[in-house]
């Protein structure tokens, strides 16, 4: 799960992260008033979107005067915001973060992962801050400095001075970056992130260390325990139908193609999306219907791949296993008699009681047409459309 | 013969009395598995099926019937104790099929069994099956044969959807391993094909990957260096958008890392038959078997 930058800050924040002073503000009103509780004249207005690259846009302003807010805060509230992460349609700006102006003297990067290979989460620092960091470690990955956490003791100081040091702090500096590192890390495993990253990390002219942005993200399969964190999902964020397909525990993510699907499991899911594309169509979406595949979960991934006005046409592949095939095809005819299905289905029924559930679907008196193979399956739905 | 799940194999169900747990240790005993226990705290002293024993704890589950492997059905948050706790039994083999257990958790149950003598296989998979001999986890048996093709896997239903297209063409499987969805999982590529490279049973390997980390490239190097057998290769995801999460926790193409297109090179480029189209994955086997 994303959540926006204001959100992160306060969360690091609570964990003694030094962060710089900022309110968040949904109208221009609010960000005025932000801007009078700020230390500075300088401050900044700064887009609050799910993507990065937020500057480039033109999504984050500094006002050289508390005056000078309003104007920005015009211009930057409701605007479509285009970044290389949002794609080309860009993502309509509805809430600010308005913060105090930062002397800046150095940029820095420090972000916190799980790293797969060892099965240990990661901190990493560089001096490329900025920038990002994916650039940094395609071109120049000595520049990327990482120490591995042992899950039994978790981070030790002498580990972030090895950080504080490599990235060339002196003096005090150093003491109040490990004080920083330390406290990313507790702010990071108590609330089950998968992703941390500061970046950039500054250090004032004051010598000062603090997080200038802050994106976190969380690992979903823990957020049972972080009712709080749950809360701070902002649907204007997220693909409306993606939204509704979460109320039905289906898991949804939408596509740019015309031929919808209907899978039961993660990977024949994906391995489905690539055959149709091997056959010639482009998937309009991922959709995994979980083992069950019961006319209720049938009912509703219809209605979720025809919300969708791009489709033109429906393939479902399930892989009978524990779950009979002829189960599914009864699942199947039954949500097609209560929703208006207006494009071709293509339905393959693959594993126990296949044969049944071919005859069940032939012998409905509607339209299916039915596939043996995966491939025969796309090859059909891809001729339907043409 | 087979790899990790052999006749010694005796197995039992931690989460045994809930209703996942006990429809497939059902399914379980129909395949003739050796399942010898049943675990689930609190309901020590009940039996299974009228004839599987229930204890309180692992440890007396081995002690009673000298148990030497355990097949996790215990939801999310309970998992990851349920495996360390099979673990310091003295369990060989873990099979845990629980999807959704927080990755910071199997962080530490990584580390937990970095010195135990303990196979972990998964989280979030469909569990071990050697066709002939038993099978400990959730799959269909009955698309399986007696065979000589190992199968490894990161994936659920599309292992099955292989496994169906090399029995339709007469293709038998040693043990067929799903190792799991996951970020953080036990047994990886790697230590999969370890056991098969000793198997003298396993004549070739179809390796199932999809989007998401470099254990399909990290595996493809070691097959290029180590492995004497044939390799049929499939990656799913190859229209799967950069950032997002393709249903498993693992399925992610992150900071440019984890394409398709990237594995599918690699183990190219290790010699490794990649099918482009999971249709022919038991096309490419039968001709790789003809040579």
């Amino acid at each position: 799960m994303n959540i926006h930058e204001y959100q992160a800050k306060e969360i690091l924040k609570k964990y003694n992260v030094p962060v710089p002073q900022g309110y968040p503000a949904f109208s221009v009103d609010e960000a005025v008033e932000a801007a009078k509780k700020l230390p500075t004249e300088v401050c900044v207005v700064k887009a609050q979107i799910h993507a990065g690259g937020r500057g480039k846009g033109g999504g984050v302003k500094i006002a050289k005067t508390k005056a000078e807010v309003k104007d920005l805060a015009e211009q930057i509230l409701g605007m479509n915001l285009v970044t290389h992460q949002t794609g080309p349609q860009g993502k309509v700006v509805h809430k600010l973060l308005v913060e105090q102006g930062v002397d800046i003297a150095r940029e820095l990067y420090l972000g916190m992962v799980l790293d797969r290979g060892s099965s240990q989460f990661v901190m990493m620092a560089s001096t490329e801050g900025g920038v990002e960091i994916e650039k940094v470690a395609a071109e120049t990955p000595d520049k990327i400095l990482k120490v591995w956490i042992d899950p039994g003791v978790g981070l030790q100081p002498f580990q972030a001075r090895q950080l504080a040091f490599g990235l060339g702090m002196e003096g005090k500096q150093v003491g109040k970056a490990v004080k920083f590192m330390m406290a990313l890390y507790k702010a990071f495993m108590a609330n089950d992130c998968s992703l941390a990253e500061i970046n950039p990390l500054v250090v004032t002219g004051d010598g000062d260390v603090l997080a200038l942005d802050a994106k976190i993200n969380f690992d979903d399969s823990a957020l049972y325990r972080h009712p709080e964190i749950t809360e701070l999902r902002d649907l204007d964020e997220e693909d409306p139908l993606e939204v509704e397909a979460s109320k039905y525990n289906l898991n949804y993510i939408k596509l740019d193609g015309n031929v919808g699907c209907m899978v039961n499991g993660a990977g024949l899911a994906m391995g489905t999306m690539d055959i149709i594309k091997l056959a010639g169509g482009e998937p309009a979406n991922f959709l995994d219907v979980g083992g069950g595949a019961n006319v209720e979960t049938v009912r509703n991934g219809f209605k979720i791949i025809l919300g969708d006005p791009n489709v033109k046409a429906i393939l479902i592949n399930i892989f009978g296993g524990i779950v009979r095939c002829d189960r599914v095809a009864q699942g199947v005819i039954e949500a097609v008699k209560t929703i208006d299905v207006n494009v071709p289905v293509v339905v393959r029924l693959e594993g126990t009681n296949a044969k049944e559930a071919s005859v069940l679907l032939k012998e409905s008196g509607m339209d299916f047409i039915v596939a043996s193979t995966i491939e025969d399956a796309a090859e059909k739905v891809v001729g339907a459309i043409k | 013969m087979s790899v990790l799940l052999n006749k010694n194999t005796k197995v039992l169900v931690q989460g045994i009395t809930g209703s996942e747990g006990s429809f497939h240790a059902g399914q379980m005993l129909e395949y003739n598995t050796q399942l010898v226990a049943g675990v689930t705290p609190g309901k020590g002293g009940q039996t299974f099926n009228g004839s599987v024993p229930v204890f309180n704890t692992v440890r007396e589950a081995v002690a009673a019937t000298g148990a030497n492997a355990s097949v996790i059905f215990v939801p999310p948050p309970f998992a990851a104790d349920a495996i360390m706790e099979a673990a310091e039994a003295g369990l060989e083999l873990i099979v845990c099929i629980t999807e959704g257990i927080p990755a910071g958790d199997m962080v530490s149950v990584y580390d937990y069994l970095k010195d135990k003598n303990t196979h972990l296989v998964g989280p979030n998979c469909p569990g071990v099956i050697s066709p002939g001999i038993g099978k400990m986890g959730i799959m269909p048996a009955f698309i399986h044969k007696e065979g000589h093709v190992g199968v490894i896997s990161r994936s659920g239903t599309l292992t099955y959807e292989a496994v169906g297209q090399l029995t339709a063409r007469g293709i038998g499987q040693s043990t067929c391993i799903g190792i799991g969805g996951d970020p953080v999982i036990g047994t990886r590529f790697i230590d999969a094909l370890k056991l098969f490279n000793e198997d003298d049973d396993t004549h070739a390997v179809v390796m199932i990957g999809e989007i998401g980390g470099t254990a399909e490239e990290e595996a493809a190097e070691w097959i290029k260096e180590n492995f004497k057998k044939p390799v049929v290769g499939f990656i799913a995801g190859q229209t799967a958008p950069p950032g997002r999460r393709m249903g498993h926790a693992g399925a992610i193409i992150s900071g440019g890392q984890g394409t398709a297109r990237d594995k599918m090179a690699v183990m190219e480029a290790a010699g490794i038959h990649v099918c482009k189209s999971p249709a022919d994955i038991g096309k490419t086997m039968e001709s790789v078997l003809k040579k």
